[in-house]
């Protein structure tokens, strides 16, 4: 084949494997809902939500402690250290929060859930559910893809919050930041609607795209032990690099001009 | 027994997010201040509005009693119109009061403030929709140091 087949053959094989990632969401989100399906996506809820707390907890903490010194010690030279309350609060919520959480999930419930579909379709439990008239999309894959979904903006709102507590511990209880002046400007600067509004409506597009990407490389992937380990990584580059990439559109649509 | 822990924990996790929330809404954006019911409105037109800000604070000796509302340039005579929402518990203030828009300290925002003027026999209190007629503009302070340096000039000569 020469190399101009080969370039052809590439973009038509990916054209066609996001057509065939398109199909399988389309028939994971709008299949006919069935109540019987909420306690899988309770269930899967636990799996990738309640499971990912741990890690969002800790890294939001830090984060927060990280930012509150390293901002301390740049503003305290303009005795301006009453803004370390709006510079750790805009921060966490306009990007860290949305977008270091969206990197966690993706490493730790992202590949998960890639690895798992993966083996079910290796072991050819996928296609034994469709033996017994059971379609895989909604038994399998839709649950997984809500409970994503519901989860990643969730743990984005515990993750901003736990960081600014994070910045309060280090700036106000060790550093000696007022606490009244960490607050109050904080409220004065950070606005309900654009600041943590936009911040959920960021993560819930993540949300989308990482969850979306999880389940189709798990789906897709080749039924081998190889295959496998292969859509687990492309899973986590794939991924951060949707996350990375769609963060500065959606900034620049959001903050980027009045 | 496996199954009603899962929903046990995924019941905190649900929980968390809404204490989360909460923090977020009531600590950080401060939510509960001023809905439109318990303020009225003045309206104070300045030369120069300089960094003043939309929900920027109104204050009467440091004590905060409302926010700036909106900002807009007035059609005929170009001049900015910064419309500003006070709490009604804070109502007597007479007309003769004057804003002026101020800094909190060197390199702070900036923020309106409202200085109540005297009462006596004939002057009106301020009423819901009132322009406040004495206001100080912004100092800018480019403006300031071409002054002090051209006044520095006339000396020399």
């Amino acid at each position: 084949m020469n190399p101009i087949q080969s370039l052809g053959a590439g973009a038509i094989s990916q054209v066609a494997s996001i057509g065939r990632a398109g199909v399988m969401l389309f028939g994971a989100i709008f299949a006919i809902p069935r109540l019987k399906n909420v306690p899988l996506t309770l269930q899967q809820m636990f799996v990738v939500g309640v499971q990912s707390l741990l890690i969002i907890v800790v890294s939001g903490l830090f984060i927060g402690m990280v930012m509150a010194l390293q901002g301390y010690t740049i503003l305290v030279d303009y005795g301006a250290e009453g803004s370390l309350g709006p510079m750790v609060a805009l921060s966490l919520l306009r990007e860290l929060g949305p977008v270091v959480t969206a990197l966690l999930f993706a490493g730790r419930a992202g590949s998960a859930l890639t690895a798992e579909i993966g083996l079910m379709k290796a072991t050819e439990q996928l296609s034994s559910l469709e033996m017994m008239a059971v379609d895989p999309l909604r038994r399998v894959v839709a649950p997984r893809f809500w409970a994503g979904f519901i989860s990643m903006p969730m743990l984005a709102l515990i993750f901003s919050s736990v960081g600014i507590l994070g910045g309060h511990l280090v700036g106000v209880d060790w550093l000696g930041v007022d606490a009244g002046s960490y607050w109050s400007l904080m409220q004065s600067s950070v606005e309900f609607g654009s600041d943590i509004g936009n911040g959920i409506i960021k993560s819930l597009v993540f949300a989308l795209v990482v969850t979306w990407i999880a389940i189709f490389r798990g789906y897709d992937c080749t039924p081998t032990s190889e295959g496998i380990s292969k859509a687990t990584t492309q899973t986590v580059v794939y991924s951060s690099l949707a996350v990375l990439g769609l963060d500065f559109i959606l900034t620049a649509l959001m903050f980027g001009i009045e | 027994m496996n199954k009603y822990k899962a929903e046990l924990m995924v019941g905190v996790f649900v929980l968390l997010t809404i204490g989360a929330l909460l923090l977020l809404a009531l600590k950080v954006a401060n939510q509960t201040m001023a809905t439109q019911s318990d303020t009225y409105t003045l309206y104070a037109k300045f030369d120069n509005i300089g960094g003043l800000k939309e929900r920027s604070a109104v204050k009467v000796g440091g004590v905060t009693i409302g926010r700036v509302n909106s900002i807009s340039l007035d059609k005929k005579d170009y001049t900015p119109v910064v419309e500003l929402s006070i709490l009604n518990k804070y109502k007597e203030f007479p007309e003769t009061s004057s804003v002026s828009i101020l800094t909190s300290g060197l390199l702070g925002e900036q923020y309106v403030g409202f200085q109540p003027g005297f009462s006596f026999d004939g002057i009106a209190n301020l009423q819901d929709g009132d322009y406040l007629q004495d206001t100080k503009s912004a100092l800018v302070l480019e403006d300031l140091i071409g002054q002090f340096l051209f006044s520095r000039g006339k000396d020399e000569e």
